[in-house]
Formats: C-alpha cells, sequence, structure tokens
C-alpha cells in the first residue's frame, strides 16, 4: 500500500513518470518509451536506496511545482533545471530527506533539459505491460497514460529511509552537458545503402537539433546525407539510438518512444552509453557524430556500470561488526559512511573507525576494498 | 529469402537477423520460426525480439551477451528451425460488419474495381491474411495476401478519426485499426472485435504469423464496438 507523497502544484512543460521501460510487447507494436536519459534515471533511484527500475518522474525543460503530503527521502539528477527545495537550491545527484509540506519547484533550465526526481520507495502508478512508463502517443502507463497537470496527487510505495543514504562515489563528477554533443555511433544497420560521401558527411558535419525533436526521436539538420541507393527498405525493427535518414536527407536519431518498425534506411544507431546525453541535448544545440566499434561501445557500457555499481554498494555493504555476539554501528571518523571508496579512486581506502558498544569507544582500522570502480 | 541469414549490427545492444530482402510467406514464416526458437532455447541477455517481415530485430543486455556470440547461436537456431518444418499458423477470426456506417467507403472500393459491393466482401472474407507482423501502433497488424482485384488508393485527405476496429484497404494492403487513429484507409467495415487492449494479457489479439480470416457478420445492431483506448 503506498502513501499519497506528492501534490503538483503546477506540472511544468512535461512532467510524466518513466521507468527503464517496456520490454517484451514491441512485436505487438508497442514502443518501448521510458526514461530519455537511463543512467540519470538510475542514478537517481540507487541514491534513494530504489531498485534501479523503479518509476521516477521525467521533467523537461521547465520542472514542476510540488509540495510533500509526507516525509520523503528523494534525489534529482540529470539536467540542471535548479531544482530548489523551500526556495533554497537542492543539491543534485544526491539523496535529500525532505519533510511534510516542503515545496519542490525549479527555475529555469541551466544545463541539460531533462531532469529525474526519484522518491524512496518508487512512484506507484500501475504496471501496464510490466511497465510503469508512459506511452503519451497512446495513452498507455504511467500517471493515466498522461502528462502530470495540477491538481495530481502522486503516490509512493513505502521504504526504509532510517539508515544513511547513498552517495556517489567519491572523485566521481556527474555529468555536465554542455551545448554541444558528441555522440558514438556505430555503423549500421543499413551503411551500404550509403556511400562513403555520404558517411563523410555524417560523420564530419555538425548538425543542429531541430526545434521538432521529441521523446520519439531527434532530427539533425545541416548537411545533407544522401543515398546511394534508395531510402526505403522493407520495414524491419527499429533499435534504440538508430539513426534513420529518409528521402529528405535528415538523419533522425530514434529515441525512447520510437515506433517499433520502421521503413527508412539507418546508416548508424548511437551507442547505448551516450542515449542519455543526447536525451540531454536542447533543440537548436549542436551534435557531431564519431563511429566506433563493438569494443569501444562496450567499454563506455561497462564504465557507466561501474559508477551505478559503485552507488549500489556505496551503503548496502555496511561492515557488521558484533562484539560479544552484539551488533554494533560503525561509522567512519567524520560520522559517514564506511565504505566510501579511496578519494584517488583506485578501489581501495582505509578508513577509522569508531566502535562503540557498552558505553565503550574502540577504535578501528578498516580497509575497505571495493571491486569494479576505476574511477 | 536468403540461404544464409545476414547479421547486422544495429547499434551495441541490438542486432538485425536479416533472411531476406522482400516480403514473401516463406520468408515471414522463416522469421516466426526463428522467434519460436530463440524463444525456446532461453538463450540468456535477450532483452526483446522484433519479428518484422523479413527480419528479425534482437535486443539483448551486452553485458550478458556479445555479437558474435549471438550470431553463432542464432545461426545454427535457424539452420535447426528450417529442417524442423513450419508450425500450423493459429488462425483467427475476426467478425466484420461490412458497409453501411461501419463501412463508409465500401462503395467506393467497388466501384474503383468494377464490382458490387457485395462482390467486394465476397473476395475480401474468402482469404487468409498472414500476420507479416505489429508495428505502425500497438496492435496494427500488416497483414499479407489481399487479392489484386481489391487494390484501392488511399484517401486524398486522411481522415481525422478513424474508429477503432475499422477495417480498411490502402493500395495493395488491407488491415485493421486497432485503437482510433487518423488514417487515409477506404474503411469498408468494423469489427466488433478488440485487436488491442493494454491491460490484457497478451494485450494483442494477434500474433505475428497468425492467419486471419475476416467473416461477414450482420449489422443487426447487437454488436459492441471497442471504444478508442487513445484520446
Amino acid at each position: 500500500m503506498s502513501d499519497p507523497t506528492l501534490e503538483i502544484v503546477s506540472p511544468g512543460l512535461l512532467t510524466t513518470v518513466q521507468d527503464r521501460g517496456r520490454y517484451g510487447y514491441q512485436r505487438f507494436g508497442v514502443p518501448v518509451s521510458g526514461a530519455m536519459d537511463e543512467f540519470a534515471l538510475r542514478a537517481a533511484n540507487l541514491l534513494v536506496g530504489n531498485d534501479q527500475s523503479a518509476a521516477c518522474l521525467e521533467m523537461t525543460v521547465l520542472g514542476p511545482t510540488a509540495r510533500f503530503l509526507r516525509d520523503a527521502r528523494i534525489a534529482v539528477t540529470g539536467g540542471d533545471l535548479t531544482a530548489n527545495l523551500n526556495g533554497e537550491p537542492l543539491p543534485r545527484w544526491q539523496a535529500v530527506d525532505v519533510a511534510r509540506d516542503s515545496e519542490l519547484g525549479f527555475r529555469n533550465m541551466r544545463d541539460g533539459m531533462r531532469a529525474y526526481l526519484a522518491v524512496a520507495g518508487g512512484i506507484d502508478v500501475p504496471l501496464v505491460m510490466g511497465s510503469r512508463s508512459t506511452y503519451l502517443p497512446s495513452g498507455i502507463g504511467g500517471f493515466d497514460g498522461r502528462a502530470l497537470a495540477a491538481g495530481d496527487v502522486v503516490s509512493a510505495f513505502p521504504a526504509d529511509t532510517a539508515g544513511p543514504a547513498r552517495r556517489l562515489p567519491r572523485g566521481y563528477e556527474p555529468p555536465a552537458y554542455g551545448s554541444h554533443h558528441e555522440i558514438r555511433v556505430v555503423m549500421g544497420p543499413q551503411a551500404d545503402a550509403f556511400g562513403q560521401d555520404a558517411i563523410d558527411v555524417l560523420l564530419g558535419s555538425t548538425f543542429t537539433i531541430s526545434l521538432d525533436s521529441d521523446r520519439m526521436g531527434y532530427r539533425l539538420e545541416g548537411a545533407e546525407v544522401s543515398h546511394a541507393t534508395g531510402p526505403d527498405i522493407v520495414s524491419d525493427g527499429n533499435a534504440p539510438g538508430a539513426i534513420q535518414v529518409p528521402g529528405s536527407g535528415v538523419p533522425t536519431v530514434l529515441l525512447a518512444d520510437r515506433g517499433t518498425t520502421g521503413g527508412y534506411t539507418k546508416i548508424a544507431t548511437a551507442i547505448s552509453a551516450d542515449l542519455g546525453k543526447l536525451a540531454q541535448a536542447v533543440p537548436a544545440q549542436t551534435v557531431s557524430l564519431t563511429a566506433v566499434d563493438l569494443d569501444e561501445a562496450a567499454a563506455a557500457s561497462r564504465e557507466r556500470e561501474s559508477v551505478l555499481a559503485a552507488i549500489a554498494l556505496g551503503i548496502d555493504d555496511r561492515v557488521t561488526i558484533a562484539v560479544d555476539g552484539n551488533a554494533v554501528e560503525v561509522v567512519d571518523a567524520d560520522g559517514g559512511a564506511l565504505t566510501s571508496p579511496g578519494a584517488d579512486g583506485t578501489g581501495t581506502s582505509v578508513v577509522t573507525a569508531s566502535v562503540e558498544s557498552d558505553g565503550r569507544t574502540y577504535e578501528l582500522e578498516v580497509e575497505v576494498a571495493r571491486r569494479g570502480w576505476s574511477g | 529469402m536468403y540461404d544464409e541469414p545476414k547479421f547486422l549490427t544495429a547499434g551495441d545492444r541490438a542486432m538485425v537477423v536479416e533472411l531476406g530482402d522482400s516480403i514473401s510467406p516463406e520468408t515471414n514464416r522463416r522469421v516466426h520460426g526463428l522467434v519460436r526458437a530463440i524463444e525456446d532455447r532461453g538463450l540468456p541477455g535477450i532483452v526483446d525480439l522484433v519479428p518484422t517481415y523479413r527480419s528479425l530485430l534482437v535486443l539483448y543486455n551486452p553485458l550478458l551477451s556479445s555479437f558474435d556470440g549471438l550470431r553463432e547461436t542464432v545461426a545454427s537456431l535457424d539452420s535447426e528451425a528450417a529442417d524442423a518444418g513450419k508450425e500450423e499458423p493459429n488462425v483467427v477470426d475476426v467478425p466484420t460488419v461490412y458497409g453501411g456506417e461501419h463501412g463508409p467507403d465500401l462503395d467506393f472500393v467497388a466501384e474503383h474495381n468494377g464490382l458490387s459491393p457485395d462482390e467486394v466482401v465476397e473476395i475480401h472474407s474468402g482469404a487468409d491474411y498472414p500476420v507479416y507482423m505489429l508495428g505502425f501502433t500497438p496492435g496494427f497488424p500488416y497483414l499479407g495476401g489481399m487479392s489484386e482485384k481489391l487494390h484501392t488508393p488511399r484517401l486524398a485527405t486522411p481522415r481525422t478519426v478513424t474508429p477503432g476496429g475499422s477495417v480498411g484497404i490502402a493500395e495493395a494492403q488491407t488491415g485493421v485499426y486497432p485503437v482510433q487513429s487518423p488514417g487515409g484507409w477506404r474503411i469498408i467495415g468494423r469489427t466488433p472485435l478488440a485487436l488491442f487492449d493494454p491491460e490484457r494479457e497478451p494485450p494483442s489479439l494477434l500474433n505475428a504469423g497468425d492467419v486471419v480470416r475476416f467473416v461477414p457478420v450482420p449489422d443487426d445492431g447487437s454488436h459492441q464496438f471497442p471504444d478508442a483506448v487513445s484520446p
């Protein structure tokens, strides 16, 4: 049973419930949808102690104003839409405990364009075809299949927020998005429908993101990418990040709300590690594309996963120490989490801990080893 | 149809398995046979499968699976599936009220093809239509097999609203609108079946690989037509 958690005072430009997307139904023509910046959504969830695939609010350009109906632990990640809590700047990419009646607001778009609000427990809307994501064009999923509106009350599942919150790995800087975006692509599936001249144009040009870009796709305006053969193929499946080129020669990167199938040639596909970055690119900003191979794309994925794994490990591997059979609480000298990685990012750190038992304090040195995190 | 599948990279977490370069019932059956084979094998790291006319998009988790590994497995599953022979397709009867308020373009289709409305109904309901794939909108079936006698151009100006369940013709294709949507197809009838319901499991009445038969039913006022799912 979930509790009413957030009352939407004003909805902002486009605020929807999203999770990691709806898989398993594309064969029926149901788009995946889900968070445009999946990394930011997963990080927000981990910071508040959620499963990575819990539902969050995706907020676009102009964030909502919302009042908390109960105490909650939250995190805001993704683009910098100048989140504030009761008028004070709200730190991004970290868990914050907010009191009932607090008001979350946003002022202007400073960097990136999509922010994610995670609430400990996860947003509670019905699962539709296995996902809580909103697919607006067909009104499927999310909050009644639509964007949030003033007066809506959003519930979150209960969560245990008594313990300390997870944190970003020490030394890790959350992404800054900027105004020019370099996106890595893997060539194909239909690169052979284009000549080398067209591929040179694709990889050598600076494109401007069209104003009619949305959750379905980003149109890249600028130099024309012309076909060696025709622009049409017998319709096949649309992969995430596929860059289709219709007869107009304007490449379009297919994103979260893309149709499941399409009949245009797809010259290349943006790598999954860069899709979130592209989702933060604002129309009228610029994009350039670089070709990489599958090994490089896989390395980029692993790097992202290691950051997420480090957040997940950050507090969940709290050390339990028992004295005379009784578990005792262990904190480091600053009272913080015991398992923060070393500032040098090599994965091992030594922390001094104090152990209290029966009114007596013991000083300990604890070495914390961390796998999978390489700074 | 190709002898050996072509494997195309579609980014770092998807692969296109291409079995041909044109639309044919045989190629499409091979696509669906491959879907069954992959599902029966329960391959690790498969995230989703999107069968289309002549190819299969395989979405995979690159942390659990690799392009090269998948290529090898899928190639062997494809040849095993081909050896196993065809499975009988699932036949779905789609009761259809032809003409009248539910089929406003029936007379045009008849006139365009030099037929009577009754002949159009007879020809349209007399064929088996393979469901090559679903796409365009949730639950929309791409059907093959329509008689050349019924080919009709699209409306010059698409309707802003075509009711859910509408059965239409566009050029050489016939299909059914699963939910209310705008559209330029010539509407010759309507089915009371709810082709797509997001609350149902599975949500789509039709699966790619099925065969559709349109069955004429009288418009006796007893039919409950599906209401729009989308606004």
